[in-house]
């Protein structure tokens, strides 16, 4: 076979070593939503062999040679009444089935760890909270669950792991979450599915999963130096957010120990919870979401930080819970030189040399 | 219950009659300011012919890029324009106006026993619209094409890609007044044509299939044009409709476009399900099993067809219970589809079937449709759509629906109909075997793409991991196979036109009223007014008919 066509021979070798017909199930989700999918496809061929049945036997039964005369029949509504509610009824067992996963997949549980990931034209980045980035991979830890916030720099992207069943789309302005357990360790495809523009089909990379001990090894050996918040308080210090966000008593800004969660009343007369959206609405968009009491004069930051810089900022601001690390920030600028002195031999990337700069749009 | 004999008249004295549309008046002018629904039928039936041609080209290039991992047949930025322009022929140029422009065209007033349609030069008007669009999309292409896929995404085509994105809008702006005008056409015929005796329910279901289609033209195209003039005023002046910066939505866009885009489906479909049934009913001899249940499903997708558009966005954060409402309008949306194909199953049940070429398309539509409908399913469910979406099953899915679905109807319809409309048969032996060969590359080409999308395979991508490539083989071998199926018909169609056996009246005894005229039709259609004095899908009245006939001349 070999020396009749080396072409066909290399396809049949590739096609043995790399054929696979399902994708593998390393999460919670996946053999849960497999059920599902094989339910339907099971229902799909008994429904697709009665038609091919009804049609054959009837084709073979009623063909002209052995049945001349046709025999007119107006029709049954008995019959018509059975292939109504029949499918109606699968219809809607798969709909019931099919939201309970739906909302199983978008609900994450309250104790899950949060990995930031924005897309942009044509990568992946990740932002851990522990201040480790990786571009176009994300290793996360099995056995624990694992939200994903999602945001797109510039145009829709789509983040999918076809063997953990997960996908949510990357959404320009706007924060979106899908949660997800790994269960087995190894390397799984990243696909950006939502055509993105030239290099789409270049948006891939790899979702490796670690037993929590090699997750623990690769955090440290991994670290930037300075975790997501602490990247978040300098970047909270270079724009002088604590020239209002400050905890005196005369602040022209309510102080922010705190406010991640709480129940905020706005000069609309609106209440809001202060999530994740909030916050960054409130940064780029502030005269939309003036606090109650207080007057309209934070300038937007449309366009001078960068996604990236609004996560950090976000999740400095998550985890202010007193007063006194407000106090901290505002009375450390001078932190600044130091944390670069402290942060340069721990392998920074080129963003890292200018911490100040971080996070912020190059102009 | 009674039962009828009807034998194939005697054609060997056949000759094709002097005078008809065709030969009333010659000279290209004639064809170009005619008002002749025929004609413009016939006029319809080559541009999207050409069309066709064309997009399938683009799909060949597609099938052949991906024959490999890399993507080395073509640079991205090309891959990414041939598909774009695949989608907007094919979908604007080619299923939108398939069956109603051709077909209906030329049959709704023969159906309804008038002699043309209502507004003869407005329907001229859709064609020049027609055509006019299409030469703007095409002149779009050669000069740099878009690619922002056929679905336009913003930002992605406002703010970030710099092809001739205006230029292609603009061609589908008009395209969508040809639409409207073709859809509101057939309403007003239909509404006011109709020949004595021929209530609602003797019409044929070819024409409910019409009406419900032209609903949707008429009131879902103005959302796609008013979503189109937003995203060009958005790349032109800049302003801020879908643009989050300036306090705008990109999901606004998402939502207008599938308002319309999610409708056009059921426009591209219902039509061939109207073939379908005259087919069916022809080759069985037997009247549509529940007619009043298909006239009324047909009704039903068109009313349930507004309300589905969200379940192309379920995983783009639209509100979760946004989500639950949507996926059950989808599941009662999939039941009527279910009971045409249920019905037309048993329109075969105590029939005396035989297997022209148009009933083979038909038998391969209902297995393919119930196939890309049975697949709708798995993608309105909520849960598993989050792990099909943006795949191959997805392409997999539209394009059983589509080209399993509406291309087969198509190609059913014009088999079927060629006598009529040309005065010729098409040869049949030769056609049967291009119905199968069709039949066979398509599934082929496309079955293998449900399991790529299963395994995560995304869509619009130039290059793939290796270990899809196997799968991407037999498509790609598929795609040629269907190429040839495809070929076929224009090679011996052409070939008939001068040489095909005299058709005569009423080749297939059939009973609609089409059929009880000369073919090719005059231009009037009728010598005299038919009188509709019996149900659709009457063969006893076709036999009795025949008897006169008989004794008159005896």
């Amino acid at each position: 076979m070999s020396q009749i066509s080396p072409v066909i021979w290399q396809f049949l070798v590739k096609w043995m070593t790399n054929f696979a017909l399902f994708p593998p199930e390393a999460s919670r989700i996946a053999p849960q939503m497999d059920a599902l999918y094989f339910f339907m496809v099971l229902v799909s061929l008994i429904g697709l062999t009665i038609v091919i049945l009804l049609v054959t036997s009837f084709s073979i039964l009623y063909s002209k040679k052995r049945h001349p005369v046709a025999v007119q029949i107006e029709g049954s509504t008995l019959l018509e009444a059975t292939w109504t509610i029949i499918p109606l009824g699968l219809f809607l067992v798969m709909f019931v089935w099919g939201a309970l996963i739906y909302f199983r997949v978008y609900t994450p549980p309250a104790n899950a760890m949060n990995i930031y990931v924005v897309g942009k034209q044509w990568m992946w980045k990740a932002e851990h909270p522990g201040g480790q980035h990786e571009i176009n991979s994300l290793h996360v830890p099995a056995g624990r669950a694992v939200q994903l916030t999602l945001i797109s720099q510039d145009v829709f992207h789509s983040f999918s792991i076809p063997a953990f069943r997960v996908k949510r789309e990357a959404i320009p302005g706007r924060y979106t979450s899908v949660w997800f357990e790994a269960t087995t360790p190894g390397t799984y495809h990243l696909f950006c599915t939502q055509y993105c523009g030239t290099d789409h089909s270049h948006m891939i990379g790899d979702v490796v999963v670690l037993t929590p001990d090699d997750y623990k090894k690769w955090l440290a050996s991994s670290t930037s130096g300075a975790s997501l918040a602490q990247n978040g308080e300098r970047l909270f210090a270079s724009l002088s957010c604590a020239a209002c966000h400050n905890t005196r008593p005369d602040a022209r800004g309510p102080s922010l120990a705190n406010v991640y969660g709480s129940k905020l009343r706005l000069t609309s007369g609106q209440t809001v919870i202060a999530d994740d959206a909030y916050l960054r609405d409130a940064i780029l968009n502030p005269s939309q979401h003036i606090t109650q009491g207080y007057a309209p004069i934070m300038p937007t930051y449309q366009g001078q930080i960068s996604e990236e810089g609004v996560i950090a900022l976000v999740e400095y601001i998550k985890n202010l819970d007193s007063d006194y690390r407000v106090q901290q920030t505002t009375t450390t600028t001078d932190l600044l030189p130091q944390s670069e002195g402290k942060a340069a031999p721990a392998g920074q990337n080129a963003a890292g040399k200018d911490p100040a700069g971080q996070g912020m749009v190059k102009q | 219950m009674s039962s009828t004999i009807v034998s194939l008249p005697d054609q060997s004295t056949a000759r094709i009659p002097k005078v008809n549309f065709l030969t009333k008046e010659n000279g290209l002018l004639s064809w170009l300011l005619t008002g002749d629904h025929k004609r413009i039928a016939i006029l319809y039936l080559i541009s999207i012919s050409f069309f066709f041609f064309i997009g399938g080209a683009l799909a060949g290039l597609i099938r052949l890029e991906l024959l490999t991992p890399q993507s080395d047949l073509m640079a991205t930025d090309t891959y990414n324009k041939v598909f774009s322009m695949h989608g907007i022929i094919m979908i604007f140029f080619f299923l939108v106006p398939s069956v109603p422009a051709t077909l209906g065209n030329f049959f709704i007033p023969m159906m309804l026993g008038a002699k043309d349609l209502a507004l003869p030069k407005v329907n001229l008007l859709s064609w020049y619209l027609y055509v006019a669009a299409g030469m703007l999309a095409l002149y779009a292409m050669i000069t740099g094409g878009v690619d922002t896929g056929w679905t336009f995404t913003t930002p992605l085509s406002t703010h970030y890609v710099n092809t001739n994105v205006i230029t292609t809008g603009l061609a589908i702006f008009i395209a969508g007044f040809s639409s409207i005008f073709t859809g509101l056409n057939f309403i007003v015929t239909i509404h006011k044509m109709r020949a004595p005796g021929m209530t609602w329910f003797r019409m044929p279901l070819f024409v409910w299939a019409h009406y419900a289609a032209s609903i949707l033209m008429v009131l879902g195209t103005p959302v796609l044009a008013i979503a189109l003039v937003l995203v060009v005023l958005e790349r032109t002046v800049g302003i801020g409709v879908f643009d989050p910066a300036k306090g705008g939505d990109p999901l606004l866009f998402q939502h207008l476009f599938w308002f319309y885009s999610h409708p056009a489906v059921y426009i591209m479909i219902l039509p061939g399900m109207g073939v379908i049934n005259e087919v069916i009913s022809t080759f069985s001899r037997k009247r549509v099993f529940g007619y009043t249940a298909v006239a009324f499903s047909s009704v039903a997708i068109a009313v349930f067809g507004f309300f589905v558009w969200a379940h192309h966005m379920f995983i783009m954060g639209v509100s979760n219970y946004a989500v639950l409402v949507f996926s059950l309008l989808t599941m009662l949306v999939a039941v009527p589809s279910a009971i045409k194909i249920f019905n037309w199953a048993f329109t075969l049940y105590k029939g005396s079937i035989t297997f022209e070429t148009p009933m083979l398309y038909s038998f391969g539509f209902m297995g393919l449709f119930t196939i890309g409908g049975l697949t709708g399913v798995f993608l309105g469910t909520s849960g598993t759509d989050i792990h099909l979406t943006e795949t191959y099953f997805i392409v997999a899915h539209f394009h059983f629906v589509m080209v399993g679905g509406m291309l087969m109807a198509f190609l059913a319809g014009l088999h079927f109909w060629w006598p009529k409309m040309t005065g010729r048969m098409y040869p049949e032996k030769i056609s049967q075997l291009a119905a199968v060969v069709t039949f066979i590359g398509f599934n082929f080409t496309f079955f293998p793409q449900f399991i790529l999308g299963t395994l995560g395979m995304p869509r619009r991508y130039a290059s793939y991991p290796p270990e899809f490539q196997v799968l991407n083989v037999f498509s790609t071998a598929g795609a040629t196979i269907l190429g040839v199926g495809y070929l076929l018909p224009v090679l011996y169609l052409t070939w008939s036109l001068k040489y095909g056996e005299i058709a005569g009246n009423n080749p297939w005894q059939a009973t609609g009223l089409e059929w009880q005229t000369q073919s090719p039709p005059l231009t009037e259609n009728f010598t005299e007014i038919p009188i509709m004095d019996h149900e659709a899908y009457d063969y006893e009245w076709l036999e009795r008919q025949k008897e006169k006939e008989v004794t008159s001349v005896g």
